[in-house]
């Protein structure tokens, strides 16, 4: 079987060959691949689109995570009217963020590529499709783009904190975000490869360090960080600014400064964020809290 | 049900000597398979009940293959949690989440936010303890279930990144089982002839074997068959096997999907 998700720049020169698009590419290719039909597909992918859609919604209501450390912020930056950001740049953070806060209170959302770093693309998607007019087909698109920039950091570099820290998770969702956004916006498919090595270079060897182990500080608002990151990477992209480093190239090296950082800075929650003295004494307070909770607990 | 050693949290007296592997245990290999083949849907997917792909779609993952080995409806269940999944089990609802599982939701189910509330409306009576022992990996979770007819099951389940899982004991045989395939575990007694009976089942039904391994602790003793199969096992199928002479049970597994 041809591994049709080896690299980027296979995929951008196939592309270019048979004049599509990067998600056009990789709907034909994974139909092939999971021995289905494209509608199937199609689908598939549009119920995981609903699902974003939804928990977008609900993460603006008022809850609090399990833990209390979290909840509500992406309600208050939606009631904030933006000085610095564009309309769509204010709605893309303020989804990112209420889908991030959903999935810190056990709400149901699609990881993407993980859990810790759900609100980054639909945040990118769903604001272009409310402020520039793309509709749900066109997102569905930009879905299958976005998947194929995952597929290939997955094969030759990590979407795992554990084994990439946050450039693996939040980074590669802000260069699948990004790809998608240049697709969207007619963007060619040698751009949407310069997008994701923009994307990726500015979160180069940035550490997973959640505090007391949980998918809430500082991930939420690396959330929105990661969705900024991938406008303005679409953006340069778009502009027809060229990576110096071929985008394959910054995946390897993602690849090895993964390989190099110390495993107290790779979601081990024993170096960064998660080492001040503030975290700790968070981490100490939620451990009584725990003790406490297992002991009442009916037998 | 017959009380079994447990450890509280913060407790690390011996191991537990029901998860120790006694004797070795021969794993025959065909084929590695733990590359799998990825699709975009694991990339955008899987959609899934927050916050951690390991700690909660991991954890009711392990519960749910639990119950699905113990092949009834659960009545008790002992949940014994290590590691990272002992340390952040509050803010992952890592707890909430194998019970979940156990009663059978699937990792999207918005129920296993309320398990706790569902086990008790099931008549599913449990026990959660956290452990300080180091396992192999740090996100286990060691299960052990009594279903309604009195049968019982002990799992050790590792959550592995994703939400994938590896099942690495069953009743204290060393397996590997991640339920990516289409699964069957034969439970059966160590006699020439049973695997072959099994895979002959398996070929008058045109159902191809994509991996297949055996276990055993003893020579004549309880063993353990685990196939993966390119199409699901049907529950007629099942039946047959479980009629085999040295078969006790039988369980198909559905893959999961991302």
């Amino acid at each position: 079987m041809t591994d049709y998700f080896s690299s980027l720049e296979s995929l951008v020169s196939q592309a270019e060959k048979q004049g599509c698009s990067l998600s056009q590419l990789t709907w034909e290719y994974q139909a092939t691949d999971m021995k289905t039909s494209r509608e199937e597909l199609f689908a598939n992918m549009a119920g995981r689109l609903a699902v974003m859609r939804t928990s977008g919604e609900k993460g603006l209501e008022e809850t609090r995570s399990p833990s209390g450390l979290s909840g509500g912020q992406g309600k208050r930056l939606r009631e904030h009217v933006p000085q610095l950001l564009g309309p769509v740049g204010h709605d893309a953070a303020v989804i990112a963020m209420a889908i991030a806060e959903h999935n810190a209170c056990m709400g149901r959302i699609v990881a993407a590529p993980t859990a810790g770093a759900c609100g980054i693309l639909p945040g990118v998607l769903l604001s272009l499709g409310k402020h520039l007019g793309k509709t749900d087909e066109q997102l569905i698109l930009g879905l299958f783009n976005a998947a194929a920039v995952g597929l290939v950091i997955a094969k030759n570099a990590s979407l795992s904190g554990a084994e990439g820290g946050c450039a693996a998770e939040c980074g590669s969702a802000g260069a699948m975000a990004a790809s998608a956004a240049v697709e969207l916006l007619g963007g060619t498919p040698r751009m949407c490869a310069n997008a994701c090595a923009f994307a990726l270079k500015a979160v180069m060897g940035l550490v997973c360090d959640p505090v007391a182990g949980l998918v809430e500080v500082p991930c939420i608002k690396r959330n929105v960080s990661g969705a900024m990151i991938a406008l303005s990477s679409a953006e340069l992209a778009l502009a027809g600014i060229e990576s110096a480093i071929p985008a394959d190239e910054v995946i390897l090296a993602m690849k090895s400064v993964g390989c190099m950082m110390n495993p107290a800075l790779r979601e081990t929650s024993l170096g960064g964020i998660a080492a001040t003295p503030t975290a700790c004494e968070i981490a100490r307070r939620l451990d009584r809290k725990q003790v406490q909770a297992s002991s009442n607990r009916p037998q | 049900m017959k009380p079994w050693k447990y450890y509280e949290k913060g407790t690390s007296r011996t191991p537990m000597p029901g998860f120790m592997v006694i004797g070795g245990t021969l794993p025959l290999e065909w084929r590695d398979n733990t590359q799998t083949v990825m699709n975009m849907f694991d990339i955008i997917g899987p959609v899934m009940v927050g916050p951690s792909s390991s700690h909660t779609a991991g954890a009711s993952r392990a519960g749910l293959v639990a119950r699905k080995l113990l092949g009834e409806e659960p009545a008790e269940a002992e949940i014994t949690l290590f590691g990272s999944f002992a340390k952040t089990c509050a803010g992952h609802g890592v707890d909430r989440a194998v019970i979940g599982g156990i009663l059978g939701f699937s990792l999207d189910d918005l129920r296993l936010r309320t398990a706790f509330e569902e086990a008790e409306k099931a008549g599913l009576s449990y026990r959660v303890s956290h452990s300080e022992l180091a396992m192999s990996h740090p996100n286990t979770v060691a299960i052990r279930l009594k279903g309604r007819s009195g049968d019982t099951i002990r799992v050790t389940v590792c959550s592995v990144g994703g939400g994938a899982i590896k099942v690495t004991e069953i009743d204290g045989g060393q397996v590997e089982l991640t339920a990516q395939y289409a699964t069957t575990v034969v439970f059966n007694n160590d006699r020439a002839g049973a695997v072959a009976a099994v895979t002959a089942c398996f070929a008058q039904h045109n159902i191809n074997i994509a991996f297949m391994r055996v276990y055993r602790n003893y020579e004549g003793k309880d063993a353990i068959m685990v196939f993966e199969t390119d199409q699901l096992v049907g529950a007629d199928i099942v039946e047959q096997l479980q009629r085999m002479p040295n078969i006790r049970k039988a369980v198909s597994i559905s893959p999961f999907q991302s």
